[in-house]
């Protein structure tokens, strides 16, 4: 029972020392945002890769999941006689929780993995040492332009899964199960508010794109330089990430929607 | 830049180091001096903090207690933008060359110009040319550092860390793992460099016989402090019965052969079937 409670108060002086890290590593790295700008030709590339390279697997996921988000509501409509709300249906599960949670997920294990392994990389090769001792700052060359790159990229592409689902839902409704196309776009433009439902996927998109980015980079500036570290700090980059992007949807629905 | 490249005043001062990496000592009021535009070498046995002490130098880490002053500044002291500043007159060698992988050979020549001067890009093509060639690579300026071999990441790294005429490079274990012909490359490259560019050296190697070929002063540490030190001659001349063991390449000496443990009898005769973890 002590052996028990030692161990977990080990882990939790772990956790508060690398939640403490973290928070010195962060404010270093917003401290050094103006290297986004002054090094616009680094983050572009950097956009390139954590957002663009992404667009395709965050596409051809927001497809399947608008097309059986399409089947899902249509069985259980149909039943109801409701079948021409399907577009509603679709739109708002997408707009306000699939689309951030889901772009999350797939963000984190696609191009947050990718941050964590390269920047893991660097500092066991002794890059970032190297540019240390050549007087150049990784906050500024390294860090600053992944996380705006990565906190850029994250509520774009959960707007692009939402777009491409809402299609995706179109496919099967309308095309292979008759629901008319008016009333799905009439349906979805009559039941979503820009307010309440566009805006608080926004907001939520931005606040994952910021936490899952913040954890990527910096498993990967904390990662033990050693290939077993590194892959240590991949796997940890998405398992935490999987864990603070549900975890903070619930808070962040419960602030948006309920009367918590 | 006008500095008198051999000049009496040393380079670099360490007195009285203590540095701790956790709960182990590595250097325990460690003192030295590097003296201006000469090669310096620091030796010892794997794991007394060589590259460690190189760190300190170059303000990677802070020291526990005691100061290394670099060209008259006490590092530790300096403020962030100060250390940089200081930090483009040196050149640091890394062990593994420390390429940028992202970038071709000439790309990361080029990186220290183009990053600390806003010369224009037909300058910077002749300087990183320059650099390349004064290494034998300049044939090579396409490649990406995954097709170099250990040796030739070396040299790009050196032309790299020569790219701003640094007025010291320090090199960390510069001879490790490199075969006969690449290492004979290597020396003749950091002796070139430090006799024609004036530039103070500092090696941390483990290779004696390399390192006393190029050294003009010699350091021995061991156990967190300098065991011996002078000229190769005179190192080998005086040396204590540690330094003669690591010199000559004994297997048991003042370092013992085998890692403290206890009885070997006892542990044969007592030990078995005890719980090991």
């Amino acid at each position: 029972m002590i052996e028990f409670l030692s161990g977990l108060g080990r882990s939790g002086l772990h956790w508060l020392a690398v939640l403490g890290r973290a928070s010195a590593f962060l404010f270093r790295v917003l401290l050094a945002q103006d290297a986004v700008v002054r090094r616009f030709r680094l983050t572009l590339a950097e956009i390139y890769s954590v957002g663009v390279r992404s667009m395709l697997i965050i596409m051809v996921s927001g497809l399947f999941v608008g097309m059986v988000l399409g089947y899902q509501g249509y069985i259980t409509l149909v039943n109801f006689g409701a079948a021409e709300a399907l577009g509603g249906v679709v739109a708002l599960s997408l707009v306000r929780e699939l689309g951030p949670v889901v772009t999350a997920l797939l963000f984190a294990g696609r191009a947050g993995s990718a941050l964590t392994a390269e920047i893991g990389l660097m500092k066991t090769t002794e890059q970032l040492s190297a540019m240390e001792m050549m007087a150049v700052d990784p906050y500024r060359r390294v860090f600053a332009p992944r996380f705006f790159a990565g906190f850029l990229s994250m509520p774009l592409l959960a707007a692009l899964f939402s777009a491409v689902g809402v299609m995706g839902g179109y496919i099967v409704g309308v095309g292979l199960l008759g629901v008319d196309s008016g009333s799905y776009f009439s349906q979805m433009q009559a039941v979503t508010d820009w307010h309440e439902d566009v805006m608080s996927g926004v907001i939520k998109s931005i606040v994952f794109g910021f936490v899952v980015t913040w954890i990527a980079v910096f498993q990967g500036f904390d990662a033990e330089p050693t290939s077993e570290g590194i892959s240590r700090a991949t796997t940890q980059t998405v398992v935490v990430s999987a864990l603070a992007v549900l975890g903070l949807d619930f808070i962040l629905t419960g602030l948006m929607f309920g009367d918590m | 830049m006008s500095k008198d490249p051999v000049s009496e005043t040393p380079h670099v001062v360490v007195e009285d180091l203590v540095f701790r990496r956790g709960r182990k000592l590595i250097f325990d009021g460690l003192s030295l001096t590097v003296p201006r535009g000469r090669v310096t070498t620091v030796m010892g046995p794997s794991g007394t903090g060589k590259t460690t002490l190189l760190r300190l130098i170059g303000g990677q880490l802070r020291p526990d207690s005691g100061r290394i002053w670099v060209d008259g500044e006490e590092v530790a002291r300096l403020s962030n933008r100060r250390l940089y500043a200081l930090r483009k007159r040196m050149g640091m060698l890394f062990q593994t060359g420390a390429l940028l992988t992202d970038m071709n050979v000439f790309e990361n020549v080029a990186f220290p110009l183009r990053e600390h001067t806003r010369l224009p890009e037909e300058l910077i093509r002749n300087l990183v040319l320059m650099k390349l060639e004064a290494v034998g690579l300049r044939g090579a300026s396409d490649l990406s550092p995954a097709q170099l071999s250990g040796g030739m990441a070396r040299r790009v790294a050196l032309a790299r860390a020569i790219a701003l005429d640094p007025d010291m490079i320090l090199y960390d274990e510069p001879f490790a793992g490199l075969d006969p012909i690449t290492m004979g490359q290597i020396v003749t490259l950091i002796q070139r460099t430090n006799k024609t560019l004036g530039l103070t050296s500092v090696l941390v190697t483990h290779d004696v016989v390399e390192a006393m070929a190029i050294s003009d002063q010699v350091v021995l540490i061991a156990e967190g402090r300098v065991m011996d030190s002078g000229t190769a001659e005179e190192v080998r001349a005086g040396a204590s019965e540690w330094s003669k063991q690591f010199l000559g390449g004994y297997p048991d000496g003042p370092v013992p052969f085998h890692y403290p443990g206890s009885s070997y009898r006892d542990d044969l005769l007592n030990g078995a079937g005890r719980d090991r973890d």
